[in-house]
């Protein structure tokens, strides 16, 4: 296939143009393309506030930016990465792309839902980047009370408004991707047959239903308490400031499960492409994510232990964290198996593969220092909860991100992107990474709190150390944004499947059609089946369109 | 190892050496899995890299025992660090009955401490060392953490009501005290520094800056201007119940129920009365709320619990 055919053939890009195809577009396929674009805005805003924030932190006085520019600046570093890049990106990015195309369906479920959602998410990114713009807001992401709810005085009100709706998103793309699992599998597509990643996006909707509403109440209470008074989490007016974490962590924890549940279900598409291997353990792995995505409703507590909490509490949401990480261990070996007596290839994909399982790890195993109650109680709140979890959620999610978007970029474009330059940012997207966030978990243990706008001068070379790593880690992020949309008009042509991989959407052509599939697909294998021929796990029946 | 810059925090109370101890466990149970995970992805990414386009590697389903086998050896590896992360834990609660009280009042962005012989100190701490010291903390606004790094200790600090930490200096000297719960604009300001003290050299501190009166003293001269002792007579029938020996007791309330008479309960007692109505006794007594500051609540406190302590003089030291 050469540049002519793609432009000749029909395929989902070039079925109709403008602006209004676009916007009004009911096809899975354009709107994951209309969430990458807001995402990608909003992890590139996310990062600006990242970067001024390491730059403020080169010295330990407070000369770059004020006090209060500075609270601003990490709130909405937080908020803008958890709700309108981490939360939405793999789910609503590669999750709309890819679910309805790897079980066989033409689109999701609800597709006129499915746009309503993306709609939502720029509302409420509207609303957010307005109080961003209008002055900004100072809670940090956690909006704990009562400073949230009676002393701050920035945009409290309007950035909760904007979690509050963008939640919604959340809630009807979970809804969307469980009835289309249950509902719209292509005949022969039986549960144990889906890709992992099918699984992980399955568990993955089931927190956002069940978890996003409680958030939502939350932010809604404190607005009330803001707006009129009304006496719920201030203890002047009656309140209780506690209740507020427990109902906050209830859905923060299991969000965290939310950001990186569909990275471990790339991951595993890619270590088994990349291997030639089914997935070791597939049984195993899938529970593993419904496992994780259960027992992490149980966990929030572990964010309170000195919150005054009771001790009795305390101890069974230590328990309780400490089971969770068997399954996340479970899978990091089972990945690990996969590889051996495989057909390992070095492609961009696996090298951001083979980084995820790296950094999430480590993230993983410090995980483990803060669920133990004594450790806990001098490192909470300190940068090495922050190096914590930026290895579980930059480490982990967003280099399943990158990977997933390399991987399945040509898939998407119909054209491949530049692989030694996409080599070469992962490396660098590594090797900053740990020269970022490794030094925070020694700053965290000498006891540098969290959200210090000055700090002692003992702490600064390391803080200089981590500043030094994030512009490494700039250059890397920056990278893939400039060679990928180089690659849409210069990018070699890709084919249909291009890795030889096995799922059921590299049966298609790329740009795939409208519908997906020209012919309605019958599977009679499970995923991974490497060592077959795809033509020997699929086949092909009536034509889709009636 | 020295750097020109320190790489590890300061050992200077009784529960620094018990967490690190932890700490190192978990070091080195964290160095072992990252090398054999990086090991294993390493030798098996290049023993097995691919060699012929064409391959096609034999598949292999998984096998039952070796998850068994990796999903129990986590498993009785977690349970060994939640026991362990546990007893320090239940250490950190379990304050001795003998310890040297002192109350702390958190605001933005200040901290400010009272202690038993009524000496007052902002952003610093005078204790002795080698004697278990128990603060008893609130807010005045927001929360607030106490995070003492050198200790290995932190605990927030709560609007409306009382949250405990105590802890055993071991060697003198002067450590770091930060806010480490986000509290506002000038959060990262609200630092300190707890002195610790050879036991002579705090009873000269003691002596230095005294008011002439005891936290105790000063709680029973408010009792007497707020009027509490028309009510609450020591002795015979009165419209309130007698406070005499009431600290740390059992108290039958009206609804059946029973509480124990703590600092929780008698800080409430005085804010907001009709929470928690004695047995016996009618829904009369007006709130004070807004009247007594967070400081006068805790020297009250004092007063109440020498009460309790006949054959203690109050505030003994």
């Amino acid at each position: 296939m050469n540049d002519f055919e793609i432009e000749r053939r029909e395929h989902y890009l070039n079925v109709n143009y403008g602006i209004r195809s676009w916007l009004f577009t009911t096809d899975h396929k354009r709107i994951a393309w209309l969430y990458l674009l807001s995402v990608t805005l909003f992890f590139f805003i996310g990062g600006l506030f990242a970067t001024l924030i390491r730059l403020e932190l080169m010295t330990p006085q407070g000369d770059l930016v004020q006090a209060e520019t500075y609270n601003k600046l990490f709130t909405m570093h937080g908020v803008t990465m958890i709700f309108f890049f981490l939360i939405p990106s793999i789910p609503a990015v590669l999750g709309n792309f890819l679910v309805p195309m790897m079980i066989g369906a033409r689109d999701l479920a609800f597709p006129r839902l499915n746009l309503a959602s993306w709609y939502i998410f720029i509302l409420g990114g509207a609303f957010t980047l307005m109080a961003a713009a209008a002055g900004g807001v100072d809670t940090g992401w956690t909006f704990y009370t009562p400073y949230s709810s009676i002393y701050s005085n920035t945009h409290v009100v309007l950035t909760v408004v904007g979690v509050f709706v963008t939640g919604f998103s959340s809630i009807l793309t979970g809804l969307n991707f469980i009835v289309t699992i249950h509902k719209m599998r292509a005949p022969g597509m039986t549960w144990f047959r889906l890709p992992l990643f099918i699984w992980a996006h399955y568990a993955t909707s089931i927190i956002f239903i069940l978890g996003t509403p409680v958030i939502a109440i939350t932010l809604v209470l404190v607005g009330l308490e803001r707006i009129f008074g009304l006496g719920i989490f201030d203890p002047a007016l009656g309140g209780d400031p506690v209740l507020f974490q427990h109902l906050f962590w209830f859905y923060s924890h299991p969000a965290v499960y939310i950001m990186v549940l569909p990275a471990m279900g790339v991951v595993s598409e890619l270590i088994a492409c990349f291997s030639r291997k089914r997935v070791f353990g597939y049984n195993v792995v899938a529970f593993a994510s419904l496992a994780i995505a259960v027992i992490g409703f149980l966990v929030w507590g572990h964010h309170m232990f000195v919150s005054g909490q009771s001790v009795h509490a305390s101890i069974l949401f230590s328990l309780l964290s400490f089971l969770v990480a068997i399954p996340s261990a479970v899978k990091v070996f089972n990945w690990t198996a996969t590889l051996y007596k495989g057909s390992v290839s070095y492609d961009a994909p696996m090298l951001y593969a083979l980084g995820f399982i790296g950094l999430f790890t480590i993230g993983g195993l410090t995980g483990l220092f803060l669920a133990a109650l004594g450790i806990d109680v001098h490192v909470h709140d300190t940068y090495f909860v922050i190096a914590h979890f930026h290895y579980i959620m930059v480490g982990g999610s967003v280099m399943g991100y990158l990977g997933g978007i390399h991987f399945w970029w040509p898939k998407m474009t119909g054209r491949r992107y530049p692989e030694g330059w996409a080599r070469l940012a992962a490396l660098i997207i590594f090797i900053g990474f740990h020269l970022t966030f490794f030094p925070q978990f020694v700053l965290g243990y000498m006891g540098m709190p969290r959200r210090y706008h000055v700090y002692p001068p003992d702490f600064q070379v390391l803080n200089v150390m981590s500043t030094a790593g994030a512009s490494i880690l700039a250059v890397g992020y920056v990278l893939p944004l400039v060679y990928l949309i180089w690659s849409l008009r210069y990018g070699t042509v890709a084919g249909a499947n291009p890795w030889g991989a096995r799922g059921l959407e590299w049966e298609t052509p790329s740009p795939p059609p409208t519908d997906n599939f020209e012919r309605v697909p019958m599977v009679t294998e499970g995923a991974y089946a490497y060592e077959k021929d795809p033509e020997e796990i699929y086949s092909f029946g009536k034509p889709a369109h009636v | 190892m020295n750097l020109g810059f320190p790489l590890f925090p300061e050992q200077a109370s009784t529960m620094a050496p018990k967490v690190d101890a932890l700490l190192f466990f978990l070091v080195a149970v964290s160095v072992f899995f990252v090398t054999l995970i990086f090991f294993m992805i390493i030798f098996f990414a290049v023993k097995y890299r691919r060699r012929a386009e064409d391959e096609r590697p034999r598949p292999i389903e998984g096998a039952f025992w070796l998850e068994v086998f990796w999903s129990l050896i986590p498993f009785g590896l977690t349970m060994v660090i939640f026991v362990w992360g546990a007893i320090i834990f239940v250490d950190i609660f379990s304050p001795p009955n003998d310890a040297l009280e002192i109350g702390i009042v958190g605001r933005q962005w200040m901290w400010k401490a009272q202690h038993p012989e009524g000496q007052r100190e902002i952003n610093e701490l005078h204790v002795p060392v080698r004697q278990p010291v128990k603060l008893m903390m609130t807010s005045e606004d927001v929360i607030h953490d106490f995070f003492l790094p050198a200790f290995r200790l932190k605990q927030d600090v709560l609007p409306g009501r009382y949250t405990r930490l105590w802890f055993e200096a071991t060697k003198a000297g002067v450590y770091p005290l930060y806010c480490a719960e986000y509290c506002g604009t000038q959060h990262s300001g609200m630092t300190g520094r707890v002195v610790v003290l050879e036991p002579a050299d705090f009873e000269k501190w003691l002596s230095g800056g005294a008011t002439g009166m005891s936290m105790a003293e000063l709680g029973e001269s408010l009792f007497q201007r707020f009027g509490c002792a028309a009510c609450h007579r020591a002795t015979g029938t009165s419209q309130g119940p007698s406070l005499a020996g009431l600290f740390g007791k059992t108290v039958e309330l009206q609804q059946g129920i029973t509480v124990t008479a703590d600092e929780n309960y008698i800080r409430e007692s005085i804010v907001d009365p009709r929470a928690k109505i004695v047995a016996g006794y009618q829904p009369i007594m007006p709130t004070f709320k807004g009247l007594v500051s967070e400081e006068a609540i805790l020297q009250i406190i004092a007063y109440i619990k020498s009460l309790s302590a006949p054959e203690r003089k109050p505030a003994q030291r």
